[in-house]
């Protein structure tokens, strides 16, 4: 059986029933979420039992300059669907977004690794430290101005 | 009288034969269990991904042939599904049939490395290993053929293959299945009912279903752990929605499941190459008149993900309108897997940590990128 998959406006009208005022946008492909939010919005989406989100695929992070933006990748092994839920987050000192470590435990490398390499800090992640390069390393490799 | 005791922490690599790279773990032991786990990366980290900001499209498949440098073929085509949804293009049937076909070989070679290093692991040293490298070394004649290199194949591209077959590979491919199936069956009745692996892998490092899907394990560790997921199926890219393979899945969830998927996937690999070899009909490889440098609409982005030997691995492209991608995150299987370790070892003993740890099949091209 092949899995569907979540449009973003189809994900924002679930979200907007349960959580009102968390949601920044949707379209056909992703929905943005408000960043201090990501912590109720995951686990709404991890227990709510006709999303089912139990399998977190991926976490990343791409720097667009003005703003960075963290992307999940969601799958539900149960209902055989899957979606992307993105965040957007200003500034380029001190960014910070809240960890969803104690959902999926799946997200421990990859938080870890998008701080390493994208400065990216996951409040409530157990073990904020550096995962590809050594502490002490000066900057953050991916981000657009490390040169 | 009472012995003073404590605990004790132990390195085991960067330099280790067996950590499959250059992999740390550290180990607190008390006497002969485990009791604290930690696994230290980044020995080989090499920036894979900024580097494919600044290569074009195309010039990017060489980067991914050292991921997984054992099966290069599965990560050159997940690389080139992601471009393609990027781009909105799609290969002719033959080249969708060639990249199967690719891939099935590449997974029987990656899987006979992960069982043959296995055994070793477990002190069988030199003969099963000798018996998975002879037929994985037929493999890689296959692709030299295919492509003119063994091991860092770059054979797909966005749009198809780099080439047609040449004439003589059908036949070759014919003798290598014939051989092989009989070298397989040698393999199973050597290893399948060994006593010796029986009392070493049975029920020992049992992952459940539900820990395994909390730490977004994929691949046969999550086959082994009872869970039916594959992309192959659920998400059908290229032939496989041509073709017909079962998914094996474990029910016990221990080591020898996860050896014995993988045997079985070996199985299921060469049905698919038989039905590719039945199927395939003359035509064109790639995209007739494809520019030389691919280019996407500005904003556009893909996640394109395959069933790769180790799990799922996804390339994740973001564009900017420009000749190379914005930004290409790799979510590597072998990464992901290893957050499962401190559950598996935590609470076994010394002698099952590296048979366990050789169990999630790791490699660590992949994991530091």
């Amino acid at each position: 059986m092949m899995i569907s998959r979540l449009t973003g406006n189809e994900l924002a009208d679930r979200l907007e029933e349960a959580l009102p005022n968390v949601v920044e946008g949707c379209d056909t492909s992703a929905i943005w979420v408000k960043p201090n939010h990501m912590v109720q919005v995951a686990h709404f989406l991890f227990s709510d039992p006709t999303l089912d989100f139990n399998y977190l695929n991926s976490i990343t992070a791409v720097d667009f300059i003005e703003f960075f933006e963290v992307v999940y990748h969601l799958t539900s092994l149960n209902k055989q669907h899957s979606a992307v839920v993105k965040t957007k987050l200003y500034g380029r000192e001190e960014v910070n977004l809240p960890s969803v470590y104690n959902i999926w435990k799946g997200a421990d490398f990859q938080e870890r690794e998008i701080w390493d390499l994208m400065g990216v800090k996951f409040d409530g992640h157990p073990n904020m430290k550096r995962i590809m390069l050594w502490e002490g390393f000066e900057g953050h490799p991916l981000r657009k101005d490390f040169l | 009288m009472t012995i003073r005791t404590e605990p004790m922490t132990v390195n085991v690599g960067p330099q280790h034969p067996s950590t499959h790279g250059v992999f740390r773990l550290r180990i607190t032991f008390d006497g002969e269990d485990i009791v604290e786990v930690e696994p230290v990366l980044g020995y080989l980290h090499r920036g894979s991904e900024k580097l494919a900001e600044e290569r074009n499209y195309v010039q990017v498949i060489t980067l991914t042939d050292r991921l997984d440098y054992t099966s290069s073929m599965i990560n050159n085509q997940a690389y080139c599904l992601a471009v393609e949804k990027l781009v909105g293009i799609e290969p002719p049937p033959r080249a969708k049939y060639l990249r199967t076909l690719a891939a099935e070989l590449q997974r029987i070679a990656s899987h006979l490395i992960a069982v043959g290093f296995f055994i070793q692991e477990m002190g069988a040293f030199g003969t099963p290993l000798m018996y998975t490298f002879r037929s994985r070394e037929r493999i890689l004649d296959l692709f030299e053929m295919l492509c003119g290199a063994r091991v860092t194949v770059s054979y797909m591209r966005p749009g198809g293959v780099f080439s047609d077959t040449p004439e003589d590979f059908w036949p070759a491919l014919d003798r290598f299945m014939t051989d092989f199936r009989d070298e397989f069956a040698d393999l199973e009745a050597l290893l399948m009912e060994n006593e010796i692996l029986l009392a070493r892998t049975k029920g020992v490092s049992p992952l459940e279903p539900d820990v395994a899907i909390n730490c977004s394990v994929s691949g046969p560790v999550l086959r082994a752990s009872g869970i039916d997921w594959d992309w192959r199926k659920k998400e059908p890219y290229d032939a496989y929605d041509l073709v017909d393979f079962d998914i094996p899945t474990g029910s016990n969830w221990d080591n020898y499941d996860r050896f014995w998927v993988r045997m079985q996937e070996i199985r299921q690999s060469m049905r698919i190459i038989e039905q590719c070899v039945d199927q395939i009909e003359p035509g064109l490889v790639r995209i007739p008149e494809l520019p030389l440098v691919l280019r996407a609409e500005p904003g556009a982005e893909a996640y394109g993900r395959v069933e790769a030997s180790k799990g799922e691995l996804g390339f994740y492209l973001v564009s900017d309108g420009g000749i190379s991608p914005y930004r290409c995150k790799i979510r590597s299987p072998s990464l992901i897997n290893l957050t499962i370790t401190e559950h598996l070892l935590v609470g076994w003993k010394l002698a099952d940590m590296i048979v366990s740890l050789g169990s999630i099949d790791i490699n660590m091209g992949e994991v530091d990128r």
